[in-house]
């Protein structure tokens, strides 16, 4: 059977093109949307491939979609929306869901689109994505055709390993600007001397010590340089750079490497761009789209996008309230050096300078702000009190999660320290040609938390596959210093 | 509906078919499939298997949410360790991944892995018979299958249609073109009909974990026969001094006490035989589990007798199984192998402990017979 490419009926596109008006109205800027009505099916293999329709073919894919039939047979999820940033963008609705949710979802993506067409952070993503998705799916099923599906899937596995191996600032750094022209005849080095009087110039610096001099020189400018210059975050770009990769294993790696950096600001900006669509679909829907005999249902499904469970961090609500927190201190003028230095209860209780900034200054942070920023910034101790917010952690003796500590600076660091990075380690390569045995030599910058052993050496495997030479990591286990090796067949860690 | 990702997801299933395959032996011994049997599915728990990375362990790390609650308040309990270290997949991790298959894809599997080869019926058993279903309707046939009420029903709607139906004088007449006959087909039933019976000795000697190891070898060998053939009937049989037939979930629970004579529950096997399943036309499996502790050697005696008289001439394979325990001689075993010393039909094979059930079902099943 054919996929059925249901474009919307004319009553919900007569919705859309309502809800697209009161939104230009708000001055929300985004580009053409096209909704596409999909059955549960289409749409959680749709979840599974990323929100796109076509994907390079790999187990991955099949898992995540088993995961989610699953939980939609069990009545775990459901898929809400769904959107591709992409010019114009697609968005999908879920067939069958009530006139409310379909509204709620409409307004929800014009959000999102607003946001990727302005932020900051996806001003480099490729905005013909899927196009060039399915140009990846043809190209890795080309190499499957030409190679078998075993070797194609064992390579992509090893490259699906050190998927988050890079550097998300990459895209807006210049780098290697024009290399200096490499010049014929380096210029002679002035030989350092120790300071003296011309009369005690044979004594202080006798022929024997500028000879050693002189050799110490020439051995420096000799010593091969070392690769990478600086330490390198961009582990695939480095090994596409530097590995001895057939040209079917590049392009994987390549492919791995640009769809990583393509998803990379929505985990970026999860909590903003959440926040702002959810602050969005709900001015729309309250102020404008909603008919009065809707506003209960609408009302219920918005309290369950954002529920908050305990233990659970839930975007969607926390990118709400801070925005419209923000919103409410640029409205009431509460920033500044004035309200910084005010610590008077009842004055700050009843600040309102009337300047009506609020809606101005959220459009900046939605245009300026990623998560680590927006947090940063705004996520102020008023805020953390107003909202009940607390950190937890694993209690040892019984095992169960409970609440440690109330104190803003603590729960501001642990929201921090969970968003940088996307919550990740920082893995960066410092040498390929490590022990002068051309190993390849990673650093993990440690920051209090150990790496999951076991899949740290799985992915050193991994690595090892692509730079076909033994590779070493350090990081520290328990506070202290290990180098874990893998040398092809063997793991050996010992203290480095 | 054909869905574009179904090859993906078929790849998937593969790969946690391979992974099932690598732990099968694990799977085998530790029992625990058998309490999550559904009708026709059984779901293994296996390890999630997902792209490893390098990112952090979460031991202790918890997190920051909202709401209502002082220091020190639970708000959810732990998920069991997981530092990262130690045993590579030993323990269930947080992440468990429920498949489920289905018990002929689960017996294709211990067929593959334990390289077990299918079994070859007695010859004529492979009989088929072929029996007539009716299954459909047709408007030709003869006058003894006409199907009264269709052909009226078509009658009445052929009058309605023409307009010549009357409501106030219901009169409906049939005429040739609305006769309906019941139509038939043939259906090919294969006779290939198999009996296990299994035997239990129940005896005080046998612990629980004895009969763990029974329980655990008698379900992959039903798993394992039930696809080789269609119709299977099985029979239950404990025994200490006497021996009855017993159903099925009674054979796992009894616990009896009292001495051993194994020949009782021979002659109740051979009795069973004789009587309900005459040796032309089933294949026959019975298996003996037992610590090979018998009460004297003149019922041991009695015992070769009957199994040389009665019982081996009519089965395909009669399966020995010993397990240790701490009391037995385990004399039986040897015992039987003297006796039928280059008998194709007898397999005898000690299960030592759970580790060794997957090898004592390939001594059992390894045949082919």
């Amino acid at each position: 059977m054919q996929h059925r490419k249901s474009r919307l009926p004319a009553y919900l596109l007569d919705i859309q093109r309502e809800i697209e008006e009161y939104a230009r109205g708000y001055g929300l800027d985004f580009w053409d949307v096209s909704f596409e009505i999909l059955d549960y099916k289409r749409m959680q293999e749709v979840a599974a491939y990323g929100g796109f329709p076509v994907r390079y073919p790999h187990w991955r894919f099949g898992m995540d979609f088993d995961r989610l039939s699953k939980s939609h047979v069990y009545g775990l999820s459901q898929i809400y929306e769904m959107v591709i940033n992409n010019n114009p963008a697609y968005a999908y609705l879920l067939e069958g869901n009530s006139l409310v949710d379909q509204k709620m979802v409409i307004a929800h993506v014009l959000g999102h689109v607003d946001f990727f067409k302005n932020n900051y952070f996806f001003s480099r993503t490729n905005r013909h994505m899927i196009d060039e998705m399915a140009n990846h799916a043809t190209r890795v099923r080309r190499h499957i055709e030409r190679l078998g599906l075993e070797k194609v899937e064992t390579f992509l596995d090893s490259c699906l390993c050190l998927e988050n191996l890079f550097d998300p600032m990459s895209p807006f750094i210049v780098r290697h600007a024009a290399e200096p022209p490499p010049q014929e005849e380096t210029p002679p080095v002035e030989l350092p001397r120790l300071r003296a009087k011309g009369y005690m110039e044979r004594f202080i610096n006798p022929p024997e010590y500028l000879e050693k001099q002189r050799k110490k020189l020439d051995g420096e400018r000799d010593k091969p340089r070392k690769i990478p210059r600086e330490p390198e975050r961009d582990v695939l770009q480095f090994l596409l750079e530097h590995a001895p990769l057939e040209p079917w294993e590049r392009d994987l790696l390549s492919t791995v490497r640009e769809e990583a950096y393509y998803f990379a600001p929505q985990r970026q900006t999860k909590v903003l761009n959440e926040g702002w669509a959810a602050y969005w679909h709900s001015k729309l829907l309250t102020q404008k789209v909603l008919k009065p005999s809707e506003v209960i249902d609408y009302a219920d499904h918005n309290a369950g996008v954002l529920a908050s469970a305990p233990g659970r961090f839930n975007p969607y609500k926390v990118g709400l309230t801070l925005l419209r927190h923000i919103e409410e201190r640029w409205d009431k003028g509460r920033f500044g050096k004035e309200w910084n230095e005010c610590d008077d209860y009842d004055a700050r209780r009843t600040w309102d300078k009337r300047l009506g900034l609020g809606r101005q200054k959220i459009f900046e942070v939605r245009r300026l702000c990623d998560d680590v920023t927006f947090l940063d910034e705004y996520f102020t101790a008023d805020f953390c009190a107003e909202n009940q917010f607390f950190s937890f952690s694993r209690d040892e003796r019984s095992g169960n999660y409970e609440i440690d500590s109330r104190e803003f600076q603590k729960i501001k660091d642990k929201v921090l320290f969970q968003l940088t990075n996307f919550g990740e380690p920082f893995i960066s390569v410092q040498d390929a040609n490590h022990a002068n045995r051309g190993e390849l030599l990673l650093a993990h910058r440690h920051e209090g938390v150990d790496l999951h052993q076991d899949h740290a050496r799985a992915t050193l495997e991994a690595l090892a596959r692509i730079w076909r030479r033994p590779v070493n990591l350090h990081t520290m286990i328990h506070d202290k210093p290990r180098l874990l090796r893998y040398d092809g067949s063997a793991h050996s860690d010992e203290a480095g | 509906m054909a869905l574009r990702i179904d090859p993906e997801h078929r790849r998937f299933r593969d790969i946690v078919r391979g992974k099932i395959r690598q732990n099968l032996r694990q799977y085998i011994s530790s029992g625990q499939l058998i309490g999550r049997k559904g009708k026709n599915v059984v779901s293994i728990p296996v390890p999630q298997i997902d792209v490893p990375r390098f990112h952090f362990g979460n031991q202790g790390q918890g997190g920051v949410a909202q709401g209502p609650g002082k220091v020190g308040d639970v708000i959810g309990p732990g998920q069991p360790d997981e530092d990262g270290a130690g045993k590579a997949g030993s323990e269930p991790g947080e992440h468990v991944l429920e498949v489920e298959f289905s018990l002929e894809e689960l017996a294709d599997i211990l067929g593959q892995e334990l390289a077990l080869p299918r079994i070859e019926p007695k010859g004529k058993e492979r009989l088929i018979t072929q029996r007539d279903r009716y299954v459909g309707i047709r408007r030709t046939g003869p006058e003894s299958l006409r199907h009264f009420k269709r052909t009226f029903r078509q009658a009445l709607r052929r009058q309605i249609m023409m307009g010549h139906y009357d409501p106030k004088r219901p009169l409906v007449v049939p005429v040739r073109e609305d006769r309906r006959y019941r139509s038939w087909k043939t259906v090919p039933m294969r006779q290939s009909n198999a009996l296990m019976v299994f035997i239990m000795d129940v005896s005080g000697s046998m612990g629980d974990e004895q009969k763990e190891i029974v329980r655990i070898e008698s379900f992959w060998i039903d798993t394992w026969l039930r696809a080789q053939y269609d119709g299977l009937e099985s029979r239950y049989i404990v025994h200490d001094a006497t021996a009855r037939a017993v159903d099925r979930d009674t054979f796992f629970r009894t616990r009896e006490s009292g001495g051993t004579m194994i020949s009782s529950a021979y002659r109740l096997c051979a009795k069973m035989i004789a009587e309900d399943f005459p040796a032309s036309e089933w294949n026959i499996y019975p298996f003996q589990f037992s610590d090979g502790d018998n009460w004297s050697s003149d019922d041991t005696s009695a015992c070769m007798e009957i199994l040389r008289r009665e019982i081996l001439p009519s089965v395909n394979l009669f399966c020995y199984g010993q397990v240790e325990s701490p009391y037995g001689t385990g004399q039986f075993i040897k015992d039987l192998d003297d006796a039928f010393k280059g008998e194709e039909r007898m397999v005898t094979s000690e299960i030592k402990s759970k580790d060794a059930i997957a090898d004592s079902i390939r001594t059992f099943l390894g045949k082919g017979k």
